[in-house]
């Protein structure tokens, strides 16, 4: 009996279809504050006075900050780059300059949060606009200032070079030139908000209940953020509202809850951000455009190089970035066997809102811009979009990109005929020739994506070889606890993955018993789970990382519970079986009925271990294991290494038609198919393609964050923002391969982001519509005024060049 | 003296009167009291989610009177007199609901955050058409945001809730 490939009801769900979970908003209390943030109104403008005064004098109002009070008990938050994007100060509040719309001014503690947002409404701001800058490009001439103190925008620059390049090219049989693409911005918006509640208490300690996805992270930024020691922050989740890693860097605005704590005599704070909020000043996914591209082909349609410059807008802080300008390089060559690849990476800040990991971060712009060279390459050359990808797939596993990463294992063509399959390809390749006949816009498009996971944190050495990270870890401890319960914590802070189902799964496996004898604590807090710099969930790892910490945590408590029980059952170890009996869970001497329970050995080990008279010294029942993947540091001059353990791959095809009135794309058909190794739980799997497949949709078709040339953003509200509803979504035929992962023990590999594939797949699509109609697909965003403007203005004999 | 400051200070408090998963609760509240508001901070029933501020997503769906009504964008003092279920009231004496039962096995949630809303926008659905098509379950639903599942598993829950109800 294996639970590890079956679906039990997940654990999580019990409390939360009865409405009994603990989101953070959820925590009510006597007595709490309640923090609303004042914003600015401009991308770009000058402080010159702040009053607060009418706002302090309103009954009920408890404390206001404003820049003041960051500069007096805050320190900027640490910074990744290298100088002089170093020296970019981050505070939780704006102090003498305004860089985006939707920065923090101030932040009122209130009884309510009605009288917070009355006070917020009687502080008075003199600002002086200033002219803002909102385009990479613009950015990256230093013309207008984000901030003045580093001298430039520019916050990182590096070329990736390998194989040879001008070789390549000089030897070609074509070279297509393509002037430019665009990667657009959005995020995964998670339906629950960011939110936390703040107690600085009187041992000068500072408690939070947060919603953050990566709180062992958050812990070591907070803490030098707060002037404090970092054991004297706790950082607690319970259940998180989706995070999609968009929830990374909320401990930047969480700093001004402790610091209404501290100013009111450590009364507890809760700030739960607004959607408004949320879509202005919580993070955006990375925006991405790439100029420059030339393509070397030979007479077949293979890609032998590939040259182009990549202009990463990082918004107007760094925070998590410049990472972006080396994860992307995970995937550098995509699914294909090209070899001489010369990128030049670059990233500029602009007045817009700051960029955070959102959902197949950084990877995804990078896949999306290789999906966009095949197809644009294919369609010039006259070669079908799925012979083109046949032509230049990587077949032979484990394979070393030329950039050092290794992928582990995979089968694209396989995706690809059963992604055919699922769909019925010839059916629908026949219905498009018949309605171009009749002149429609119909077409079909393949994308093929990798969610790399496991991340080997050395590559953060590429972009600045001064900081002090590398490898992966996560931990797990397992213990039996006084009653004999199986009780595990894990260095994870899941945000609706399920962890709790899948560490219970494996566990069962381990001790042969049933998932419901498992206890896997929920949420997360830094006072009682164990953690390691590594943990959290994010970068789709939790297959690999996590569960390698429960399944080695496991080792080492039945090397454990063996030697006791041989020892009080007088049994060799080799003689013992784990199971259940009735008693509950039990070890028992083979052909038997001498057995001793999780209780009774528990209880030798926690209140009656006379009984051991002085053996056993080392048995606990209480243990930790940390895995560790095996990584090296790469070679930060060649930007050469390793740099994430897994692999996982998707294929998606999409039918599309474009409404020629509305110039809506309606999508008529699509397939997925997922390979994500040895899949742990079929549903959870499953689910999670499903989630990310419609994510992607909506972001190809529906979602985006504009701006106006004033830097306001136009979708700062969900009804202009409009994310994908129940109506706006295709029917999905599933389908999986797998290809286990040889570098994990379970065979699993990290998935669960999904590496964009429906933005690569709807971009091709479109395209195959309307290229009769001359028009090169060149941005991810494919809304129906976005197809309005290419149909009018067709635009393939300026965007690309055939040589 | 500011309009806000007024409005903060002088406007007397009203007396609601809701009934909420059947019992019956007195409360004055200021004015502008949402009665998402007043579920969740005054009753304490947290379940009722909030997740935006322009009734677009329905995380905060609640029943009142037997219809589905997004509680951000009432006020408790239009809801006086109502009668109000939210998921807290779904389980009836120990027995999940078979809505509760079918979105858990059939994954239909996965942070969860939705599924409150989800859950009585299903059941409004339900209690109108005991035999949805899923064009009609999608309609039924298109009030309420996921960001995790893509809807699927969420259509097939309702599905075989709707099974289940009518054997029932």
């Amino acid at each position: 009996m294996s639970w590890v490939g079956k679906s039990p009801r997940r654990k999580e769900d019990d409390r939360l279809i009865r409405g009994q979970g603990l989101f953070t908003d959820d925590e009510l209390g006597e007595g709490m504050l309640q923090l609303y943030i004042l914003r600015s109104p401009y991308a770009h403008a000058k402080i010159n006075s702040i009053d607060t005064s009418a706002a302090e004098a309103l009954p009920g109002v408890a404390c206001v900050l404003t820049g003041k009070d960051v500069l007096e008990h805050c320190d900027p938050y640490m910074q990744l780059a290298l100088e002089p994007a170093a020296n970019i100060q981050d505070y939780p509040l704006a102090r003498d300059k305004i860089h985006f719309q939707g920065e923090p001014v101030a932040a009122v503690a209130a009884e309510t949060v009605g009288l917070a947002m009355d006070a917020a409404e009687l502080i008075d701001v003199d600002y002086d606009m200033l002219d803002a800058v909102l385009d990479v490009e613009e950015a990256l001439k230093d013309e207008i200032l984000v901030h003045d103190n580093i001298g430039t925008n520019r916050t990182w620059q590096g070329v990736y070079e390998y194989g040879d390049v001008d070789k390549a090219f000089a030897e070609a049989a074509h070279v297509v030139k393509i002037d430019r693409l665009h990667f657009h911005r959005y995020s995964s918006t998670p339906l629950e908000n960011n939110a936390c509640v703040a107690e600085w208490t009187r041992q000068g300690t500072v408690e939070f209940l947060c919603n953050n996805n990566f709180p062992g992270f958050a812990k070591q930024l907070l803490a030098p953020g707060l002037r404090l020691p970092i054991e004297n922050v706790r950082v607690r989740t319970y259940d998180v509202g989706g995070a999609f890693g968009n929830k990374i860097w909320n401990y930047v605005y969480m700093a001004l809850a402790a610091l209404a704590s501290r100013k009111t005599g450590g009364r507890r704070v809760k700030w739960a951000e607004i959607r408004t909020e949320h879509m202005l000043a919580a993070g955006h996914g990375n925006e991405r455009t790439y100029v420059d591209t030339e393509v070397a082909l030979d007479k077949d349609g293979v890609i032998t190089a590939l040259r182009s410059r990549h202009l990463d807008d990082c918004g107007a802080y760094t925070r998590y970035e410049p990472l972006g300008c080396v994860i992307f390089s995970q995937v550098l060559p995509a699914t294909y066997k090209l070899r001489n690849i010369r990128i030049e990476m670059n990233q500029a800040v602009t007045n817009k809102c700051p960029v955070v990991p959102n959902r197949g971060y950084s990877r995804m712009q990078q896949l999306w811009f290789m999906e966009r060279v095949v197809d644009i390459c294919g369609q010039e050359l006259g070669i079908p979009a799925d012979e083109m990808r046949l032509n230049n797939y990587i077949t032979d596993f484990p394979y070393e990109t030329p950039n050092g990463c290794v992928y582990d294992s995979g089968n694209y063509p396989a995706m690809l005929d059963k992604a055919k399959e699922l769909l019925d390809w010839d059916k629908w390749a026949a219905y498009r020739d018949q309605a171009r006949s009749e002149g429609k816009h119909v077409g079909i498009g393949i994308g093929t994506t990798l969610d790399s996971g496991t991340n080997n944190f050395g590559q953060a050495q590429i972009m600045n070889p001064h900081l002090p990270f590398s490898g992966n870890s996560e931990a797990c401890i397992i213990r039996l606890d006084f009653d004999g319960a199986v009780v595990v914590t894990l260095g994870t802070g899941p945000s609706g993955q399920g962890h709790e189902t899948s560490a219970s799964q494996v566990v069962a496996d381990e001790l042969n018993i049933d998932p419901s004898m498992v206890t896997v604590r929920s949420g997360f807090d830094t006072n009682w789970n164990t953690f390691v710099g590594h943990s959290g969930s994010y970068a789709s790892q939790f297959a690999v990382t996590g569960l390698s910490a429960v399944h080695g945590a496991c080792q080492k408590l039945k090397t454990e519970m063996r030697k006791l029980a041989g020892f009080l059952l007088e049994a060799a170890e080799e003689d013992l079986e784990f199971g259940v009996g009735e008693e509950g869970p039990q070890l028992k001497v083979k052909g038997t009925d001498k057995a001793v329970n999780y209780w009774y050995l528990s209880n030798i080990v926690n209140n009656n271990n006379a009984v051991l008279q002085g053996a056993l010294e080392d048995v606990t029942l209480n243990v930790r294991h940390v895995y560790r993947p095996p990584f090296n540091v790469p070679d930060v001059e060649k930007k050469f290494g390793n740099l994430t353990l897994t692999y996982a791959a998707q294929l998606h095809i999409a039918v599309v038609e474009i409404d020629p009135a509305t110039c809506r794309v309606n999508t008529l058909a699509y397939a997925a198919v997922d390979d994500c190794g040895t899949v742990i739980n079929p549903q959870i799997a499953h689910g999670q393609v499903h989630g990310a497949t419609v994510h992607g949709i909506g972001a190809a078709i529906m979602e985006a964050f504009d701006y106006d040339e004033g830097g306001n953003l136009l979708t700062a509200t969900f009804s202009d923002y409009c994310p994908i509803t129940s109506m706006n979504i295709p029917d999905i035929a599933y389908g999986n391969i797998e290809t286990p992962s040889p570098f994990s023990y379970n065979g699993a590999k990290g998935m669960g982001e999904g590496g964009g594939a429906p933005l690569h797949t709807m971009s091709a699509a479109v395209q195959d519509a309307l290229h009769g109609a001359g028009v090169i697909v060149t941005d991810s965003f494919v809304s129906p005024p976005r197809v309005y403007e290419l149909l009018q203005n067709p635009n393939r004999e300026t965007a690309v060049s055939v040589g | 003296m500011s309009t806000t400051e007024t409005a903060a200070q002088d406007i007397p408090k009203v007396a609601v009167e809701i009934t909420v998963n059947g019992q019956s609760y007195r409360r004055e509240v200021e004015p502008r009291t949402l009665l998402v508001q007043f579920i969740r901070e005054e009753l304490r029933l947290t379940g009722t989610h909030i997740g935006c501020d322009t009734t677009y997503c329905g995380a905060c769906t609640i029943l009142l009177d037997g219809e589905p009504v997004k509680s951000c964008t009432m006020l408790a003092a239009q809801a006086d007199g109502g009668e109000v279920l939210t998921v807290e009231g779904l389980e009836k004496d120990g027995e999940l609901h078979p809505l509760q039962t079918a979105f858990s096995e059939h994954h239909g949630l996965q942070c969860g955050y939705c599924t409150p809303g989800m859950l009585m926008s299903s059941l409004a659905l339900l209690q109108n058409n005991a035999s949805p098509t899923e064009k009609q379950i999608r309609k039924g639903i298109q009030g309420n945001l996921c960001r995790c599942t893509g809807y699927h598993n969420i259509f097939k829950a309702i599905e075989a809730a709707a099974a289940e109800m009518r054997e029932d």
